[in-house]
């Protein structure tokens, strides 16, 4: 596509020229009103990339107002390179998630490392040392080996350049559906930890300061890389992978060091990462911010290859690149530290007072935009939405022509054998989790814990996101991810403190899509509000559609939550015999929407599980409780899979000893399946010792407002899961019973053998 | 004491050394450049895990021509004990400290993930405070774990107790289902003739602390400054 344009005469915009740039006519005469006068090629390719729905959030601008962003905690909200929240003692957590869907598709491995990459520059570049990775990922069923390839290239692109730059990769999760065979989905979560008072920001202050690059030399790799994620895919996508950048872990890992030696040594005003749309978006961005002007001089960028146009240099995406503006008199001492850590840096330009963004070639002026226009000044659409009309088809689920479970025992091994719930030690295995020894829960509980060695407390956090529940019910499913994410910090002893949000979806032209993204963002931004969690950062990743087929909406939400006390981290692995079974919440006949009734009845329709936002507060509340009085053994959500599911994982998932329990539930009047399997929200299987048990009954009966709980039975050093189904009434009560080996099989093993490999 | 970890580009358990050095044991810990040369008034030097340079090359290939390696092979001719981790451990290898060679895991992906080694050989200065034969369950974090050398010299290795740990089950039992990377004999740590240089794969910096739920990394910093109080003539 760049050859096309690069070979057209500079002054010349045709209308072709305008749609190969993705941009509208209205949009380009927008272009032109902003400038008074024709762009040239070179402010074209500008304005393309910043005004790309990736870059400039068009389509979704307006609904994201609706998210809360403010509280008590909060530090620095959206609009900087990463969002901070309070955690005490002068400290700052840092935190964002952002996507890499589309380069991760066309180029599993680099799409991905980059991903991992550019997340930890928006730490870095906020003054904070990166302390943890997390990452969600989507994929189409294992039965194709094109979606094995791409697991397996994701999953060790992310591996290489975390592992390499040596932050840990401590947790997340993967699901599977065949929704994403030709859209994968890689959000990736970073936090760091900063001074509260030395946070750093994408500033470019002072009119006559100097504007420094540093970094990777500059390419010709990713140009147009933004506009490309914003575009939906064909088969002929895979031509495109010549726009996906490539990654050097290490050049980045000399990188942070040196961005955190300047923040030690105080010698900047503000850093900007080269992200999407490079040099172009990191210089308009910090003069937009600032309301000021930055010249540059594209002859002074250090390049990798000869005959580079400013166009070039301008949208270039390489990798490992940052801009700053040094504090007056301290740029000698910026190059100390370049030269130290063997980093490329020039001085490239200046900060000026008129507003404008200024690129020259040595003496001629190639580009010159007001800021203003670029960033601030970019279309914002309020497209039209509808409720698509397959909607009530999704909805409906007949439970009476749908038959209740036959064989529960066989249902349970195969939903612990899909490789949505089986354990996904094939790929953490792969992550360095444990580098920086802060890493106090490993993957594979509800939430990753990591402590904070300066202040004896701990971080909590998780990343969570159910993209059926969206698609049946896009508002339920909203709220839903972020109920499950705060849920899962409470299992772990956390208060939630504030959240990021990654939201995936289709084309956001199609109203049906637009609607899906609306009324997502409302269930998001209504369940933040009752729970008092703002979203501090974010990320938008649309046009996630192949050949006219969109993803299920996907909004991830990634949560962090602060540890007051060592004593108070929990896991969700049952730890002795003897210990009592508690379940907090209420089971009820929730099967729409289920992994269950995915993997037996192979449909993906009716309604999600209802969340009760106040019946959520009060379990976890309860929950937390008790956690901090001393009385919680382990603590885990029930989420895929049901109850049944949830009490398997806490018998199966102790690192060392696995355990048994004898279990009885009563079923009233709920369907089998639902008591089993069911996915009803707001519910945390306990295990308290029995010396405890008294106390924690007690505290429960005193909760306001109420807490259901049941007593479901005790842990055992048994090989045996037993339960125990007592019927209505005088029904015989049914027995089931799993040897934990054949379960442990099934969870331990369901990943590896579909991915075709051996274990180990 | 003053121990010396050595900063490489791209060294990052450097961090994670210092920390247990000075919060573990209560000794000094001092951060070296790669680029100086001098290791004065050290007792003591750890080469740390991490990718130096990337290890865009082989492993530890490129570290290995550091200016502070002079001084690191100097220190060591001297009888200075050198503890090399991981990344530090291949480039032991590399700059020649220790025989051999490290290749590719034998599943060639980074392996992530707590083993058991069993101590062969708790006469050495960074043993000591462990029991001849006791099993350690340490984590290891490596894509090129895969230790290898030729036969004589295996067999040299062997005859003089320079195989200092050997990937084990919980049990102690050394069988080959137990190793992780495909290393030769099940070797997961050995020491130089002079019994001053040892290097492993394993991680001990990485559990040597209550909060971390594993503290049986702890015994092999115990044991190198046991070593450095009980034989002041270490100190070079």
């Amino acid at each position: 596509m760049t050859e096309d344009i690069k070979t057209l005469p500079p002054s010349h915009i045709t209308p072709d020229l305008i749609q190969q740039h993705g941009l509208s006519e209205e949009e380009y005469t927008q272009i032109v009103t902003h400038l008074g006068r024709e762009p040239n090629l070179t402010e074209l390719g500008i304005f393309s990339v910043m005004w790309s729905e990736h870059c400039s959030y068009k389509s979704s601008r307006i609904h994201l107002k609706r998210l809360p962003t403010e509280g008590p905690h909060v530090v620095q909200g959206p609009g900087e390179n990463a969002g901070a929240v309070d955690i005490g003692d002068g400290l700052a957590a840092v935190f964002k998630m952002e996507s890499h869907n589309h380069p991760s598709f066309i180029e599993p491995f680099q799409g991905a490392a980059t991903g991992v990459g550019g997340i930890l520059r928006d730490i870095f570049t906020m003054g904070a040392r990166p302390i943890a990775l997390l990452n969600s990922l989507r994929f189409g069923e294992l039965d194709t080996p094109h979606n094995r390839h791409l697991v397996k290239g994701v999953v060790s692109g992310i591996s290489w350049y975390g592992n390499c730059i040596g932050v840990p990769t401590v947790g997340g999760e993967i699901t599977f559906n065949d929704i994403y065979s030709k859209n994968p989905l890689v959000n990736v979560f970073c936090l760091g930890i900063v001074k509260k008072d030395r946070l750093l920001r994408g500033l470019a202050k002072g009119a006559g300061n100097q504007v420094l690059y540093i970094g990777a030399k500059t390419g010709r790799d990713g140009i147009h890389g933004a506009t490309m994620a914003s575009d939906s895919f064909d088969d002929a996508s895979e031509k495109k992978r010549p726009n996906v950048q490539v990654g050097d872990p290490f050049l980045e890992k000399l990188l942070l060091e040196a961005c955190l030696e300047f923040l030690e040594q105080d010698l900047l005003i503000g850093i900007q990462d080269m992200g999407a749309a490079g040099l172009t978006s990191s210089s308009c961005e910090m003069a937009s911010r600032s309301g000021t002007g930055i010249e540059l001089d594209v002859a002074k960028v250090p390049r990798r290859e000869p005959d580079m146009t400013p166009y070039d240099v301008l949208l270039s995406e390489s990798q490992e690149r940052m801009l700053l503006v040094a504090q007056p008199g301290k740029e000698d001492a910026v190059l100390a530290v370049c030269r130290k850590w063997g980093i490329d840096a020039a001085v490239v330009g200046r900060v000026t007072d008129d507003g404008v963004l200024r690129i020259r070639e040595g003496d001629q002026i190639v580009a010159e935009i007001p800021a203003d226009a670029i960033a601030e000044g970019a279309p914002r659409y309020d497209r039209p939405s509808a409720p698509p009309q397959y909607q009530e088809i999704l909805q409906a689920l007949n439970l009476d022509t749908l038959p209740d479970v036959k064989d529960p025992v066989d249902a349970l091994l195969q939903l612990l054998d899909c490789p949505t719930i089986a354990s996904k030690r094939w790929v953490f295995r792969q992550y360095d989790y444990m580098v920086g020894t802060n890493t106090v829960v490993c993957p594979g509980s509800d939430a990753a814990v990591v402590r904070i060695k300066e202040t004896g407390k701990a971080l909590a956090m998780t990343t969570d996101g159910n993209s059926r529940y969206c698609l049946l019910h896009p508002y339920m499913g909203g709220g839903l991810a972020v109920a499950e994410a705060a849920r899962n910090l409470v299992c772990s002893g956390a208060k939630p403190l504030g959240a990021t949000d990654c939201l995936n979806f289709g084309n956001p032209e199609r109203p049906d899509i637009m609607w899906q993204f609306i009324m997502a963002v409302e269930g998001i931004a209504d369940a933040c509000r009752a729970f008092d969690i703002p979203i501090v950062s974010g990320n938008v990743s649309l046009y996630n559609e192949t050949n006219g087929l969109s993803i299920y909406p996907t909004p991830i939400i990634g949560m962090v939550g602060l540890i007051e006390r060592e004593d108070d981290i929990t896991t969700q692995w049952f730890k002795q015999p003897g210990d009592v079974v508690v379940l907090l919440g209420e089971t009820r006949e929730d099967i729409g929407g289920t992994e269950y009734l995915k993997i037996m009845h192979s449909r993906e329709q009716g309604m999600p599980p209802w969340l009760d936002v106040e019946r959520e507060q009060a379990v976890q509340q309860c929950a937390l409780t008790l956690i901090q009085k001393g009385w919680v053994q382990s603590a885990h959500d029930c989420s895929e899979g049901g109850l049944l599911v949830t009490l398997a994982e806490c018998c199966l998932t102790h690192p060392s000893t696995p355990l048994g329990a004898t279990i009885t539930l009563s079923q009233e009047r709920l369907r089998l399946d639902a008591l089993l399997f069911g996915e009803s929200p707001s519910r945390i299987v306990l295990s308290v010792t029995e010396g405890n048990l008294a106390h924690v009954t007690q505290c429960i009966q005193d909760m306001e407002p109420k807490v259901p709980m049941s007593l479901l039975g005790h842990v055992t050093d048994t090989d045996t899961l037993a339960v125990t189904v007592q019927g209505e009434q005088h029904a015989t009560a049914r027995h089931l019973s799993w040897p934990i080996t054949d379960l442990a099989d099934r969870w331990h093993n369901g990943l590896t053998r579909q991915l075709g490999i051996e274990h180990s | 004491m003053n121990i010396g970890i050595i900063v490489f580009p791209g060294s990052n358990c450097d961090r994670d050394c210092a920390h247990v050095v000075s919060e573990v044991i209560g000794q000094t810990a001092h951060l070296i450049w790669h680029q100086d040369s001098s290791l004065n008034g050290m007792n003591a030097i750890i080469l740390p895990g991490g990718f130096s340079y990337g290890d865009y090359l082989r492993t530890g290939s490129i570290a290995r021509f550091s200016p502070i390696m002079e001084a690191v092979i100097d220190f060591a001719g001297r009888g200075g004990l050198v503890l090399g981790i991981c990344n530090g451990c291949q480039i032991l290898l590399e700059a020649g400290l220790l025989p051999g060679a490290m290749l590719r895991n034998k599943n060639v992906s980074f392996i992530c993930e707590d083993v058991y080694v069993r101590v062969e050989n708790a006469d050495t200065p960074f043993t000591n405070t462990c029991q001849s034969g006791q099993v350690l369950r340490l984590p290891i974090a490596h894509a090129d774990g895969n230790y290898y050398t030729d036969p004589v010299t295996l067999s040299a290795l062997q005859a003089n107790a320079q195989v200092v740990f050997r990937y084990c089950d919980k049990d102690g039992h050394s069988m080959p289902s137990m190793n992780p990377n495909g290393s030769i004999d099940n070797i997961a740590g050995i020491r130089n003739a002079k019994g001053n240089v040892l290097g492993l794969m394993p991680h001990p910096e990485r559990c040597a602390e209550e909060i971390l739920g594993n503290q049986d990394g702890r015994l092999i910093f115990t044991s190198l400054l046991a070593s450095l109080i009980g034989n002041a003539a270490l100190t070079v």
